[in-house]
């Protein structure tokens, strides 16, 4: 429990992996700072949407209309368990020596990852098909389908981070840099289920308690 | 065995962060559920509702801090912590303050 070996915030690498430990602080302190740069933008597209769902809804429907709990709830708990899959992949890149461990986990986190992003796209198509709730018909819409999507966005991209990361785990193995790299990608999934958890409270629980 | 290469303390270690996470995902579906439960039950008022649901999902928050993110209040994390929180303000200070000038720009116009 020496202070070197927690030197930096998120799951720490092994003191034996001391090679990996060199600049890894300035690399993780780094992304940390484009994390929160990240939140900021988050927050000001927050901060459109509750604006816009209050005032901006013209003749289109109200968020209390349009959003129902069932699909919200459902996305809710693949997110999650998504989150805590990727940290089992993350005590394995720690603690295992097997691949496949490590990889398994990330396959397992990729593909509730892929089915958020699905049901998240059936979301909008059924919106914009059946209720008639395209972005371009109140500013509500808009704001919704912009927070939401930014948030959509930053998923696919993990989503295909942790793809190219696969293919150099098989083909680099177990190196530093891209020990590092999991470890980056592991704080961006974490932090887009914190935002997932402002979402689902300030758009879908706000609109239908309304 | 891969895991039977490892010194006794680590599998120690193993074992209290693996306990960590799945500490982290119970809380995180306790306030889950409690959050949409309360909104599909549908028993109190719209506000003090939105109260209630925004106080879970600060505490939601916390715990994906906490449990996921490895946040803590260790002396050596302190730079991260400094950062966050100082994020923290600025996000406030944006969110809060464009919701001031927005909702008080839409009183005037009325």
């Amino acid at each position: 429990m020496s202070a070197a070996r927690y030197s930096y915030v998120g799951l720490n690498l092994r003191e034996q992996d001391a090679q990996a430990e060199h600049g890894a602080q300035t690399l993780i302190f780094g992304f940390w700072i484009f994390l929160m740069a990240d939140l900021v933008v988050f927050a000001l597209l927050f901060a459109t949407y509750a604006a816009m769902s209050v005032h901006g809804v013209a003749d289109g429907p109200a968020p209390a209309e349009l959003f129902s709990l069932k699909m919200p709830f459902i996305e809710t708990l693949v997110l999650l368990l998504s989150s805590f899959t990727f940290g089992m992949a993350s005590l394995a890149l720690k603690y295992s020596a097997k691949r496949s461990s490590l990889a398994a986990w990330l396959l397992v986190t990729g593909v509730l990852g892929a089915v958020f992003v699905a049901m998240e796209i059936s979301d909008f198509a059924t919106y914009i098909s059946e209720d008639q709730a395209p972005p371009q018909r109140s500013g509500f819409l808009s704001a919704y389908y912009l927070l939401v999507g930014t948030h959509g966005v930053h998923v696919v991209s993990g989503l295909a981070w942790l793809l190219v990361l696969l293919v150099q785990l098989a083909v680099l193995g177990r190196v530093r840099e891209v020990k590092l790299r999991l470890l980056r990608l592991a704080l961006f999934w974490h932090m887009l289920d914190v935002v997932w958890v402002c979402i689902f409270t300030f758009v879908y629980l706000f609109g239908a308690s309304a | 065995m891969s895991e039977n290469d490892l010194p006794e303390s680590e599998l120690e270690g193993r074992k209290t962060e693996r306990r960590h996470y799945v500490v982290g995902i119970f809380w995180a579906l306790l306030l889950t559920l409690a959050a949409f439960a309360l909104v599909a039950a549908d028993t109190l008022p719209p506000n003090p509702a939105r109260i209630a649901v925004s106080i879970l999902a600060l505490m939601q928050i916390v715990v994906h801090f906490r449990y996921f993110l490895h946040i803590d209040l260790k002396q050596s994390h302190r730079d991260d912590l400094h950062l966050i929180l100082f994020t923290a303000l600025i996000v406030f200070l944006m969110a809060a303050g464009t919701l001031w000038i927005l909702f008080n720009l839409h009183g005037r116009m009325l």
